[in-house]
């Protein structure tokens, strides 16, 4: 009999500390599979956050640096730079790369470096407490907009992918969700063009992953699924953006 | 025959893997695990197709696939 699902090489066999049924250990776990199935766990350095995923270099097993909140794509930029042989990716959350790390992200996009960026949009602050994100649905609940986020006090949604999907130094850009196996096989598909678009040189790549919060959505890990299918994509819709 | 093996220990009880197996054949355990909750098991006389889905949307990884 064959082992036709394995754990992946790059993955630590270790317990995440991630809540039952969040995204980010899935995502992690298609990162490495992708690194695997490229053959470049050698070559690959990976640049972690600061939020629920700050200490994501505990789970992969290859080179990985950590940056200062929202900073992740300025010491990407500061690698790939020095090192262009290694393949270099940042994996950001909504707050890291859409707020406190929007100058940074903007930039280095506009500069169109080769690197690789794979954004986790959970649609609130995980780590701090379920704090609105700007990537928060308008009505949606979090600890800072009990009555949900309303449009005259908090803005709309900030749809970064489409923002930077403008900018001429951007060539890939892909919005895919965790909701179903069916999407989760798109993901990988994804996470693989983007950093096969940096080994060919080709350049800056972003894959915007719709991901599952149960702890700060309130619910259970299905609800929060059918929660994306059923509310968040209608807010931030799948497909190639760019 | 294919079989899933189920890290029970690393398993946090999302039950994730249970809303995915076309067949409804993975299940809560009796007993709890060393998180002190209660992991899934698969069914006893349950029959695997080896379809993966429940190893693919596992956010742990605590199930692999043989076929």
């Amino acid at each position: 009999m064959d082992k036709i699902y394995a754990h992946p090489k790059s993955l630590r066999d270790v317990s995440t500390h991630y809540c039952p049924g969040c995204g980010h250990g899935l995502a992690h776990r298609l990162i490495t599979e992708v690194v695997d199935e490229l053959g470049i766990r050698e070559k690959v350095i990976g640049v972690a956050p600061v939020g629920c995923a700050v200490v994501a270099y505990e789970y992969w097993d290859f080179d990985c640096s950590e940056a200062a909140h929202g900073r992740a794509l300025a010491v990407a930029t500061g690698i790939k730079r020095v090192r262009p042989e290694n393949i270099v990716f940042t994996y950001q959350g909504d707050g890291d790369l859409a707020a406190i790390g929007t100058n940074e992200t903007i930039h280095a996009a506009n500069r169109g470096e080769n690197l690789s960026v794979f954004f986790i949009n959970n649609a609130v602050y995980g780590m701090t407490g379920g704090q609105m994100a700007p990537t928060t649905l308008l009505n949606q609940k979090t600890s800072t907009t009990p009555d949900g986020r309303c449009a005259q006090l908090q803005g709309f949604p900030l749809k970064i992918s489409e923002m930077l999907a403008l900018l001429p130094g951007v060539k890939y850009i892909e919005r895919v969700s965790l909701h179903s196996p069916q999407e989760i096989i798109k993901t990988k598909k994804a996470m693989k063009k983007a950093l096969i678009n940096q080994m060919e040189g080709i350049g800056f790549s972003l894959v915007e992953i719709l991901s599952p919060c149960p702890t700060y959505w309130g619910l259970s890990p299905k609800p929060a699924l059918d929660w994306i299918k059923n509310t968040m994509v209608k807010e931030f819709p799948l497909g190639v953006i760019k | 025959m294919p079989e899933i093996a189920i890290n029970k220990d690393k398993c946090k009880g999302c039950f994730l893997c249970v809303s995915v197996c076309p067949q409804g054949f993975i299940i809560a355990e009796d007993e709890l695990n060393i998180r002190g909750i209660k992991p899934v098991k698969f069914k006893p006389g349950g029959k695997c197709t080896g379809c993966a889905m429940c190893a693919l949307i596992c956010p742990d990884c605590c199930i692999e696939v043989y076929r």
